[in-house]
């Protein structure tokens, strides 16, 4: 169901909660389907002993990965033609997610939206900007 | 550092689609896709992140007959990196990801891709220490040679790993 301009608001919003005490068998699922087998996210042991971290930490691109799902949800499938990530903060197992989008600007049948991801703290983890098609 | 061959298939998109939780069908189901307006099943917008699957040299994924720096037997299989940290064995962190799309890559797509480096820049950082950022820019292209997505990945490395806030 791809957007119409014409009802689209500067403003507007949409929200979806991305994931629930994020497990880490969704993080190793997204390692092998990504093919990135950085230990760090899926190795204990490997996180806490080498690397020095409190534990494993998801996939930037996982995090970005659902942040996309909430996005094409909203533009329709084959409708993004940018979209770009910064991870501001790492996501944790056990983090519950949700991102919201602004629409910041409609002109010449193309949508621009600033993303927001958040943990269940509050703290931003993904801020991005992203630009549709839009009928 | 190049993909001379990544064809986009339908099992690989279903897979990639459930490790992100999107149920949308269009990722896993061909008459439905084919019902709508893209005509058939696309990849997700970060799909082609999983062109590293076919990339011979990439580094982040064990091979057979090497040895591997993630835990076995002991912690690491590599050598304890003494300024400790995941940045030589964690190969870094990623900071940014930016993708402009000419169009979206379907099932049946076989694409190359090509990679470059960018700019590169340090900063101070609150948490971390010093950070070091490098861009490496990514073409996929299509069977056509036509340019499918543009990628711009940013990498930083750490003094010592970020604090858990």
């Amino acid at each position: 169901m791809a957007l119409k301009g014409v009802d689209l608001r500067v403003g507007d919003t949409h929200t979806e909660r991305l994931v629930e005490d994020l497990t880490r068998t969704q993080i190793v699922q997204y390692a092998g389907a990504s093919g990135d087998f950085n230990p760090v996210h899926t190795d204990e042991v490997f996180a806490r002993e080498v690397a020095g971290y409190p534990t494993i930490f998801a996939h930037g691109m996982l995090t970005m990965g659902m942040t996309g799902r909430m996005l094409t949800d909203y533009v329709g499938d084959g409708r993004l033609t940018k979209f770009g990530a910064r991870f501001t903060s790492q996501v944790w197992p056990g983090d519950t997610l949700d991102a919201t989008l602004t629409v910041t600007g409609v002109a010449d049948n193309l949508v621009e939206l600033a993303v927001s991801t958040v943990n269940q703290d509050g703290v931003e983890v993904l801020k991005a900007t992203a630009q549709a098609r839009v009928d | 550092m190049a993909v001379d061959r990544f064809p986009i298939e339908e099992g690989h998109i279903m897979m990639f689609a459930r490790a992100i939780g999107d149920d949308n069908p269009i990722y896993h189901d061909r008459d439905y896709a084919a019902s709508t307006e893209c005509e058939g099943m696309v990849a997700p917008p970060t799909f082609v992140q999983s062109s590293n699957q076919f990339d011979p040299d990439y580094t982040m994924r064990p091979r057979t007959g090497r040895a591997w720096f993630g835990s076995g037997r002991t912690p690491t299989g590599a050598g304890r990196d003494p300024r400790g940290g995941g940045r030589r064995l964690g190969g870094g962190l990623h900071a940014e990801q930016r993708f402009e799309y000419h169009r979206h890559p379907r099932v049946g797509d076989v694409l190359t891709a090509t990679k470059r480096p960018g700019k590169t820049w340090e900063k101070q950082g609150r948490r971390s220490g010093k950070l070091m950022f490098r861009e490496t820019v990514t073409e996929y292209r299509d069977q056509n040679g036509e340019l499918v997505i543009t990628a711009t990945g940013v990498g930083v490395s750490t003094e010592r790993p970020v604090d858990r806030t």
